[in-house]
């Protein structure tokens, strides 16, 4: 566990050499902001962070597998995965670091969207149960998108590729799975709403401390962890 | 300190190391040689435990590296061929990380950081521990990734083409330096340059085409380059085939031949195994008046052996089995 700690803390401070854990922030607070000025912080609107909540939860579909992309893929690239494997340190442990790391700065960035929460509170009453609600709904949504992420800089030494497919992973669960609750036939609507993330996320956002959603959440999140570990094991089997 | 039996790689249908068994005791410096894509690499990696086996099995420092995998990393160093580094990462700010995974306590990482900082010259000029790995030199490169593996004091050494890329003075430098740890560590390192591995190591083992063709220390590899021995002498005094005639008569001698070089007459001669003639024939050449120009043993080249040995593998094995990079 301390291991852990040791790798997060180092992977953590790569981020903030990485020009692309600047370009996300950028992307991330670009869009949360755009949206809270056009459809949130308007007079006589209701002063809740909820519809900038739903826009986060969607631009994570992109921003994760973007913070994500480096963390597996760019040590197979240059070789240190060789270092960092011949080390008295597990599979496991590489993996939860890095999982650790990036969802550290990703709190940071959450925290980040502090700002408009504050603002809401200057000139309305926010409910801050509500909010709260919606904090934790990212949080574990980050948690479920982010391992993810990582999962897909396992499979591969290109970050392009591991962004590509962890987004195309993400667009499954968060996208496509709406339009077959809406589209799809008898058995497959009923299977997608029990997978469509937004569902889960959107109870979150609405205030509603929901099991089934954390479960949800939660379990992805161990799930990807899970493949991750056996994608780094897999090259003592390929 | 490593016991290899019958270790075999196979990357799909490739087979990297077929069947390689051998032994290193502490304190050796033990050279792998071998072309490029011979397998060194791919031993090696399954000696730190980043590549499992596919079959055969090999101890480190009394441990398996299967079943207790986590025992050997830690008494192992291992450097890559490339020397993977974080570039984004200071000199000391990567040293302490690694120390930390190391497992050295807290309190002991900044002296073992400057300990093994000092060894691989990093310490001077004063900057390039503050400076990134990212702007250094190969060189600088190289070095810190050899303080690295050098920080928790390994038993054992594993060092992929330590002087890949390095200058004539840097691998002068580094081959001391390799020469300096043997003191209290087991080195194995690998090159395909065989000048390289006979200045640095004192066992020599050849790889070519996944198997060892040849082990031994460089005195041993050169007994069998030479094989019986073989003198060169240049006389000149009498008719070249009596000359030739009286030198077979002297026992142990197989075959002398005889070409003449103006006025001297050139003898090779051939004699039994482990055999020197030197004294016999200057003996010879003073009772029978002759006057002596040259008076050699013939000492064969690694390097012919070398090119031979590897040639050999590959013609037997045309599929050289690709680079495990």
């Amino acid at each position: 566990m301390r291991k852990v700690l040791v790798l997060a803390r180092r992977e953590l401070a790569g981020y903030f050499f990485s020009p692309m854990a600047y370009v996300v922030a950028a992307l991330f607070f670009a869009a949360g902001g755009l949206w809270f000025f056009y459809k949130v912080f308007i007079p006589g609107n209701e002063a809740s962070l909820r519809p900038l909540f739903e826009a986060m939860a969607y631009v994570m579909v992109f921003a994760a597998p973007l913070l994500t992309m480096r963390l597996l893929s760019d040590e197979y690239r240059s070789g240190t995965i060789e270092t960092l494997m011949t080390s008295p340190v597990s599979d496991a442990a590489v993996v939860l670091g890095k999982f650790l790391a990036v969802m550290v700065f990703y709190l940071i960035l959450l925290a980040g969207s502090g700002a408009y929460l504050a603002l809401v509170a200057i000139y309305g009453q926010p409910d801050l149960g509500v909010a709260t609600m919606g904090y934790l709904g990212m949080v574990l949504l980050g948690a479920a998108f982010l391992s993810v992420g990582l999962f897909a800089s396992s499979l591969t030494s290109h970050q392009l590729v591991a962004a590509i497919v962890g987004t195309a992973i993400l667009a499954v669960l968060a996208i496509l799975m709406q339009l077959l609750v809406a589209h799809g036939a008898e058995p497959w609507n009923y299977l997608a709403a029990r997978l469509n993330a937004m569902t889960y996320f959107s109870d979150f956002s609405r205030g509603v401390l929901d099991t089934r959603g954390v479960v949800f959440f939660l379990s992805v999140a161990a799930l990807f962890l899970f493949f991750s570990v056996k994608a780094v094991e897999s090259r003592r089997w390929r | 300190m490593i016991d290899v039996k019958n270790l075999t790689k196979w990357y799909g249908p490739v087979c990297a190391v077929d069947h390689v068994s051998f032994h290193v005791e502490k304190g050796m410096i033990v050279g792998l040689l071998g072309p490029n894509g011979a397998g060194k690499s791919t031993t090696m990696k399954i000696l730190t435990c980043y590549l499992p086996a596919s079959g055969g099995t090999a101890t480190v420092a009394g441990y398996d590296i299967l079943g207790e995998s986590m025992n050997v990393r830690r008494n192992v160093g291992y450097m890559p061929e490339s020397v993977p580094l974080y570039g984004e990462m200071r000199v000391r700010e990567l040293l302490m990380f690694r120390s930390a995974l190391r497992d050295i306590p807290h309190r002991q990482r900044r002296a073992a950081v400057d300990r093994a900082a000092e060894r691989c010259w990093l310490s001077q000029p004063e900057d390039v521990m503050r400076r990134r790995i990212g702007e250094l030199s190969r060189g600088y490169k190289q070095r810190v990734g050899l303080a690295e593996v050098l920080l928790h004091n390994p038993l054992v050494l594993v060092l992929d083409e330590p002087t890949l890329g390095l200058d004539p003075a840097q691998i002068r430098a580094m081959r001391e330096l390799v020469r300096s740890l043997a003191q209290e560590h087991t080195v194995i390192l690998s090159s395909h340059i065989l000048a390289e591995v006979e200045a640095t190591c004192n066992h020599l083992i050849i790889i070519a085409g996944g198997r060892i063709a040849a082990a031994g220390t460089s005195e041993e590899l050169r007994q069998r380059v030479v094989g019986p021995s073989k003198i060169m002498a240049e006389l000149r005094g009498e008719e070249p085939a009596t000359m030739a005639a009286m030198i077979r008569a002297i026992p142990n001698v197989r075959e002398v031949s005889a070409s003449q070089e103006g006025q001297w007459t050139r003898l090779a001669i051939q004699g039994e195994a482990m055999t020197d003639l030197r004294a016999e024939i200057f003996k010879l050449a003073s009772e029978r008046g002759w006057q002596l120009r040259e008076l050699r043993r013939e000492v064969g080249s690694l390097e012919d052996f070398f090119i031979q040995v590897t040639y050999e593998q590959s013609v037997r094995s045309p599929t050289l089995p690709a680079s495990s990079a």
